[in-house]
């Protein structure tokens, strides 16, 4: 009764004793001891897990106690792993287990939120007119504009309804695609795989809408265009399990420990099993302590190392001995035997394209695509062959598209890798050389910018001629500048002569001696040799992004291959990297595109579209001249960056939006007035100038995007690179860009690209970001939407890490106004279905579609580079430039289309990769599961996706990884295509359908499917190009195999046939800015690296109170002793970093850990946390990317060339940012920006002579 | 006027902040058990709290002591015993004297750590700011009266005191009259202490009550709680008989 009353009770409080007396038993109250057993009650347990961009895939419990989330532990119930392998569980970080603060943080967004100006001019607006005309009456008047735009990123926000809010945008929608085109509303949400409905739910909208989605990977950096280039693949990796079967890991600017905290204790166990590993990294990182030599290279000299470990392989494995296995594994599974035609080049012979069927008489007897069919010589019978399994067996036959060792006709081959035996004459070829450029901060040598090296070549008949060829493999080995006795220069026999790319030669470039060179080089080779392929490489974007990242990439690629180590369990290239691979991918994109309504949907490529429409190329300073190779062949290789990516958006190659200056609901009718099928008017009005491509004038106000939403993203707080480009052109808000503009400086405009001497400032008319959080996105957006947290909705997450899908469930209802993204989106449709009848009506609309990879059209254009607009050939839709598809509309049934499965899943049925089959079935099956529309209409009858589980089992029914049914028919049709039996691989679980609940019960492994190139099996871990390897299903490249020689125009063009070192490039960002603002403090010049965080929840939430206390509370960065000394700069002090892009401020950590002559700024600290203003910009402090610049690079904008044709998050331009320099300096004053923007300070005053500054 | 005043508050306020004190802290007790507790700052900071803790401690328990004895006690058990008045007054001067000197060193490091240590000083509720400094200002004013009470060292003084405090217990507010005439710090002193009696239940003061002192008269080494009503097994044991 009372606990004061309760403890009255000396006499009987001792109850007894024991031990002689020494112990004693008392009754007294107990019931304080309630407090501590309720600390841990709960009344249920929910399964969800981190679902926008962290890797982990980790399923969580979520406990709830009296309807409040209150914590989270790890879920330990995956299923079982085989014997003698470790178990994945427990999986998940402390990162992930402070997720819960946020539910009911002052952080969380809690209502539907406008900018108050905005708000006001809407109502008065409204109060008039119709929706879609209030919408033109304030964007069309540019002061009324300019009230809210101007103030992004200032506050301002109220509160409104959700049915207000959602009208706003949908009114703005249905304006921007009536007055300017559907292609003008624009969504950018990342990282499908970790919360698939969500991210479904607005591309949903977008594709029925016209819309356009925006890929991520290619986006952050994370995509290695490496990948596509060697294996035709996006990215395909070992799951971490895997590493238990290596026998020799190298971590190669990969952080394991820290940034795939679930997975490393894979890691820790294969070292107690005796594994060795190496960690190759500037900084003594996390995972450093796990190695046992650690490689301190210099940063981004990366290929410089890897080139001379190569050079050590090929001597010792391939030259001097013949490793069998290495030697039988790059005979068929790579590109090493193929023929290289080799052209004179003035008075020097460089390496061409590889040799086609074509160039022969007759074409070698083959008749489908002898453009594409590669060639090489048979051992056995001295003749010319053609092997099976290159693109041209893809495509237009059946049956021959496989990596057997038999020719065309069927005969058994031995290729031949080295022409020495047969040799007509030993050629000197020309190679170019690029480390000896000059760069103020990394070393070079002065070797010279052609080496001309020795290989043995062979005279052969062709159509045109007699010709000289030589082997892949011989110009390869010679690239490496292996001795083989044939002579000439630039060629070693010792490891110890500086020669390209000696251990010696990579001393000097990359600071790491010599003998850990060949240590390393020789142990991992030998491993692989005696293990077949149990070596790997773990690599992480520190690689990826730098601007020659190709080359660090391909040189860890050629390692693993010399060594037969991809497709081999325990060996193989492990790049995990952002990717978080959709499993059940060809089940979602039908849900995610509208795939089931219409065909194709709009997809672009972020950075050039970032490139273009944040005017990032206005202030581009790399030349092209810079990066040319010397040995280029001849072509237009003038121009500016900009200029070679509309060249590809109009050759096919990538696609642009906006898409035309005409509203393509426009072209239609244009067409049909011209009485033209469109994709001939199309060709025809655009060679006469009719129509034009967005991407030459992005300026143009016809051609912004007008419209943007993002959803699951950081995309200004954390992602977009070149953030203060964004603010000054996209949002045309205050922004802290110092950089000149192109011209200012007498530097070269673009030639293609229309100029405007005033760029526009303030693209958008209206940002919509939905978030849970008020992060730095938010505060610049005109609209946020509150979102529900990951343990709000339901939905699904799988990751390349592990092979498990599992769900997200809600613990909770959406808390506050919450709503989930389905929710959301769901009803901006059925608004904008409601308000689009005011200007719209069932409308056609004109869709361009770059040439697409894993389609027939992906062999467009064989030879030759041929742009229609310099008069080379004529435009043809989806051969000489994009394909052309008229697509309907409905847009007064948006709505009913967004919440049901459309008809064209029963009509066209289902596919992936290349692979089509029937899904009516599935189809059938869904009409059952979730029921089908009743409602009179054009949906009338179809299965319903109202709810997010609805959209789930539609995703789980349509995939082959969670429908065994759909796994058969999968591999059956890949059977098809290679003439082999795939079916073996799937039909054991045939009968296997995974449901939304069962995966909510328990995490299931998911079903082999041919849409990826590892096995799910009880005898094997997954790991990528196994299927390749182990039942001869080529790599979707020209060759059909790994390809190792890239013979493009332009990959030889810009030096990257074969895999070179390419010293960084220099953004020039620091000298026009270095000496004008004094403060009086010393200033030190260093590389700026943002490495992925460690006090954040994966890369984007470093908000989180546990987080920031946890940290330092606020933003930081990383120096070392040396450098801050030098600078004058103590442990923690305030520090400026800046350049021409901007500025940013910090506080110093000074550390050991640091190499000399870098800083490191863990990405994606927040704005909007402890950040003071800048003394350059006189704006708020800046995020990492205030300081960084996108520049992209020409070979990544191929197209329509076998594995270099464009694919959505697969090819394209990447968003490097690590070439970039900082100057770092103390800042003399902190301000707080603390006080009403009228008395703000003014950024510090321009020194009057440079002088003053030193 | 000024017999009003002195008899409310030395009459009558006594018995108000007894009462508060005592029921205050039973129904805290009762009802905020989770607040119940010293809100020790030894986690935050060691530094200061090792001699400012102990010497305040130990000079307040000393003090507290010495008060109670020396206050409550009837004159009559001291005669009995053969203790002088003057030398009960020289005994409480030295040994007041000293105990009030640690406690006010202790309690001015405690002070200058709670108000200066950053930490400290963002963890500080409003109250456990006001309770030190009301200590630090309480201790200061008891050696201050050591002054005026080295002019009276017959003790004839603390006479006066001794039979206001046994009037007290003897329930007769009326005994406020004999210090109506005692020196102004001493009454500030008397004031000061009981109104802390009176704010211990809002306080960490009132960890007084939990000091543990217990531990020091417990038998055994293991204390094993029972759930509530004695086991089975308990009672059983009880009924087995040690084995020889």
């Amino acid at each position: 009764m009372s606990h004061f009353l309760d403890r009255l009770t000396f006499f009987n409080r001792i109850e007894g004793d024991f031990a002689d007396g020494h112990g004693i038993t008392t009754n007294e109250d107990r019931r304080w001891e309630d407090g501590y057993r309720k600390r841990w009650q709960h009344d249920k347990i929910v399964r969800s897990t981190h679902g926008a961009n962290c890797t982990g895939s980790c399923s969580w419990k979520i406990y709830v106690k009296g309807g409040i989330v209150t914590w989270e532990t790890q879920q330990t119930d995956y299923p079982r792993t085989r014997p003698d392998l470790p178990n994945h569980e427990p999986r998940g970080c402390s990162r992930g287990a402070s997720y819960s603060w946020y539910l009911y943080s002052g952080n969380r967004v809690k209502y539907p939120l406008v900018r108050s100006r905005l708000l006001k001019l809407w109502r008065d607006a409204r109060a008039l007119r119709a929706p879609v005309a209030a919408w033109a009456s304030i964007v069309e008047n540019p002061a009324k504009r300019a009230a809210y735009t101007k103030k992004r990123g200032l506050g301002g926000f109220v509160r409104a309804t959700w049915d207000e809010v959602t009208e706003i945008i949908a009114a703005g929608n249905a304006y921007t695609a009536k007055t300017y085109g559907p292609d003008r509303v624009i969504g950018f949400s990342p990282i499908p795989a970790m919360s698939m409905v969500s991210y479904a739910a607005g591309s949903r909208y977008l594709s029925l809408l016209g819309g356009v989605c925006m890929s991520f990977y290619d986006w952050y950096c994370d995509l290695p265009p490496a990948s596509p280039q060697t294996w035709g693949e996006q990215t395909d990796v070992p799951e971490s399990a895997d590493w238990y079967n290596s026998g020799f890991l190298i971590i190669w600017g990969s952080n394991v420990p820290q940034t795939r905290t679930p997975d490393a204790h894979f890691y820790t166990e294969v070292r107690y099993k005796g594994a060795k590993s190496v960690v190759i990294c500037p900084d003594y990182s996390e995972a450093s302590k796990f190695a046992d030599l650690w490689i301190s290279v210099k940063q981004g000299t990366d290929a410089a190392l890897a080139m001379a470990m190569g050079h050590v392989i090929l001597r010792e494995f391939h030259i001097d001995r013949k490793a069998k296995y290495f030697e039988d594994y790059v005979r068929q599974y790579t590109d090493l035997p193929m023929l290289v035609r080799l052209v004179k080049q003035g008075d020097q012979l460089v390496p061409d394209r590889l040799l086609r069927t074509s160039d022969f008489e007759g074409g070698l007897g083959e008749t489908n695509n002898p453009d594409w069919k590669t060639v090489a010589f048979d051992e056995t019978s001295g003749a010319v062959v053609v092997p099976t399994g290159s693109v041209g067996f893809r495509w237009g036959e059946k049956g021959k598209w496989n990596l057997e060792e038999r020719n065309a006709a069927g005969a058994e081959t031995r290729l031949r890798l080295s022409l020495d035996d047969i040799k007509d004459e030993v050629a000197a070829v020309a190679f170019p050389y690029f480390g000896n450029r000059e760069h103020d901060h990394f070393a070079g040598t002065d070797h010279p910018s052609v080496l001309v090296r020795n290989v043995p070549a062979k005279r052969v008949k062709l159509k045109d001629g007699e010709a000289l060829v030589a082997s892949v493999f011989d110009l390869f080995v010679a690239n490496y500048g292996v001795d083989r006795g044939f002579g000439g220069e630039h060629v070693a026999r010792s490891y110890d002569e500086n020669v390209p790319y000696t251990p010696a030669w990579a001393e000097r470039i990359s600071g790491v001696p010599r003998d850990q060179i060949i240590q390393t080089a020789r142990e991992f080779a030998r491993n692989a040799e005696k293990t077949n392929g149990r070596s790997m490489i773990i690599i992480g974007a520190a690689m990826n992004h730098w601007f020659h990242c190709d080359m660090n990439y391909r040189g860890v690629i050629n390692m693993l291959v010399m060594c037969g180590c991809i497709g081999q369990s325990g060996g193989g290239w492990s790049h995990y990297v952002g990717q978080e691979k959709l499993r059940p991918q060809s089940g979602w994109l039908p849900l995610a595109f509208g795939l089931d309504w219409s065909r194709p949907p709009r997809q672009q490529n972020s950075t050039s579209f970032f490139y273009a429409h944040t005017d990032q190329w206005r202030y581009e300073t790399l030349n092209i001249g810079e990066i040319l190779s010397p040995t280029a062949p001849a072509g237009p290789w003038d121009g500016t960056l900009i200029d070679y990516n509309v060249r590809a958006e109009r050759m096919g190659w990538l696609p642009s939006a906006p898409q035309l200056e005409t509203n393509p609901l426009e072209v239609a009718k244009q067409a049909a007035t011209s009485g033209k099928e469109v994709k001939d008017y199309v060709a025809g009005a655009l060679k006469s100038g009719e129509l034009k491509l967005s991407g030459h004038d992005p300026d143009n106000p016809k051609n912004w995007p007008r419209n943007m939403f993002v959803w699951r993203s950081n995309l200004l707080g954390s992602s977009g690179k070149g953030h203060e480009y964004f603010l000054k052109h996209l949002l045309g808000t205050s922004h802290g860009v110092m950089g000149k503009q192109l011209g200012e400086m007498g530097t070269q405009k673009p030639s293609d690209v229309v100029w405007h001497d005033e760029a526009p400032e303030g693209k958008l008319d209206l940002l919509v970001t939905l978030d849970f959080r008020m992060s730095t996105t938010c505060v610049y957006s005109d609209i946020v939407l509150p979102t529900a947290t990951w343990y709000e909705k339901n939905d699904l997450n799988t990751s390349d890490m592990h092979p498990f899908i599992h769900p997200l469930t809600g613990a909770v209802d959406p808390l506050w106004e919450a709503r989930s993204d389905w929710e959301i989106y769901r009803a901006i449709a059925r608004k904008f279905s409601e308000v689009a009848p005011e200007v719209l009506g069932v409308e056609k609309d004109v869709v361009l579609t770059p040439i697409l990879h894993d389609t027939p059209a992906e062999i467009a254009q064989a030879i030759d580079v041929k742009d229609w607009q310099r008069g080379e050939c004529e435009p043809v839709a989806g051969k000489t430039m994009p394909s052309v598809t008229v697509v309907e509309r409905d847009y007064p049934n948006l709505y009913k289309r967004f919440t049901s499965l459309g008809p064209l899943m029963s009509k066209l049925g289902n596919g992936g990769k290349g692979m089509a089959w029937n899904t009516e079935h599935e189809v059938d099956f869904l009409k059952r599961l979730n029921g089908v529309v009743t409602d009179e209409g054009p949906t009338k009858g179809l299965p319903k996706i109202e709810t997010d589980i609805d959209a789930a089992e539609v995703i789980l029914t349509l995939a082959p990884e969670t429908n065994g049914e759909v796994a058969v028919k999968a591999w059956a049709s890949l059977g098809g295509f290679t003439g082999r039996e795939h079916t073996h691989l799937a039909i054991p679980k045939a009968d296997e359908k995974i449901r939304f609940r069962d995966v909510v019960a328990q995490p299931r492994k998911i079903i082999s499917s041919p849409i990826w190139s590892g096995l799910e099996s009880e005898k094997v871990c997954y790991n990528a190009g196994y299927t390749n390897v182990h039942e001869l299903i080529p790599w979707r490249t020209l060759t059909g195999r790994q390809q190792l020689y890239q013979d493009h125009l332009w990959m030889r063009a810009f030096g990257e046939a074969l895999c070179v070192y390419r010293p960084p490039i220099d953004t020039r960002s620091v000298k026009p800015v270095i000496h004008t603002k004094p403060n009086g403090e010393k200033q030190i010049v260093l590389n700026f690296i943002t490495p992925h965080q460690k006090w954040g929840i994966h890369s984007t939430y470093t908000d989180n109170l546990l987080m920031l206390t946890l940290s330092r509370g606020g933003p930081i960065v990383w120096i070392s002793e040396k450098d801050a000394r030098m600078a004058g700069i103590v442990d923690n002090d305030w520090i400026e970093a800046y350049n021409s892009n901007g500025a940013l401020v910090a506080r110093a950590v000074v550390s050991q850990r640091v190499k000399q002559g870098m800083c490191m700024m863990y990405h994606a600290q927040e704005k909007i946390v402890n950040v003071p203003g800048s003394e350059m910009t006189g704006q708020r402090g800046g995020i990492h990317n205030s300081v960084t610049r996108i520049v992209v690079k020409p070979t990544h904008m191929i197209g329509g060339y076998a594995q270099q044709s464009y694919g959505f998050n697969y090819y394209g331009t990447i968003g490097t940012n690590r070439d970039e320099f900082v100057i770092i300096r103390k800042m003399a004053k902190v301000d707080w920006l603390d006080r009403p923007t009228a008395d703000q300070p003014q950024p510090l005053s321009v020194a009057p002579r440079i002088e003053a500054a030193e | 006027m000024r017999e009003f005043v002195n008899y409310l508050l030395f009459g009558w306020y006594p018995y108000v902040c007894i009462t508060v004190l005592i029921l205050g802290s039973i129904i805290r007790f009762d009802r905020e058990q989770y607040t119940w507790r010293s809100k020790s700052s030894q986690f935050l900071r060691r530094r200061q709290m090792m001699w400012g803790s102990n010497l305040f401690h130990i000079g307040v328990l000393t003090l507290l002591v010495g008060h109670f004895i020396g206050l409550l006690t009837p004159i009559g058990v001291f005669d009995t015993i053969g203790v002088t008045r003057d030398f009960k007054q020289v005994m409480a001067l030295v040994v007041g004297g000293i105990a009030g000197v640690m406690a006010f060193i202790g309690c001015t490091l405690l002070l200058h750590r709670r108000l200066i240590d950053p930490r400290i000083r963002k963890t500080s509720s409003w109250a456990d700011l006001t309770v030190l400094s009301l200590l630090w200002l309480q201790i200061a004013l008891g050696l201050m009266t050591t002054i005026w009470t080295l002019d009276h060292l017959d003790g004839k003084e603390m006479l006066k005191f001794m039979g206001w405090a046994q009037g007290l217990y003897r329930l007769n507010p009326g005994a406020a009259d004999l210090i109506l005439d005692a020196y102004f710090i001493y009454k500030l002193h008397i004031v000061l202490g009981l109104t802390l009696f009176l704010i211990t239940p809002f306080t960490r003061l009132v960890h007084i009550w939990s000091a543990p002192i217990w531990y020091l008269g417990r038998r055994g080494y293991q204390v094993v709680r029972s759930s509530g009503r004695p086991t089975a097994r308990v009672a059983a044991r009880r009924n087995v008989q040690p084995a020889e």
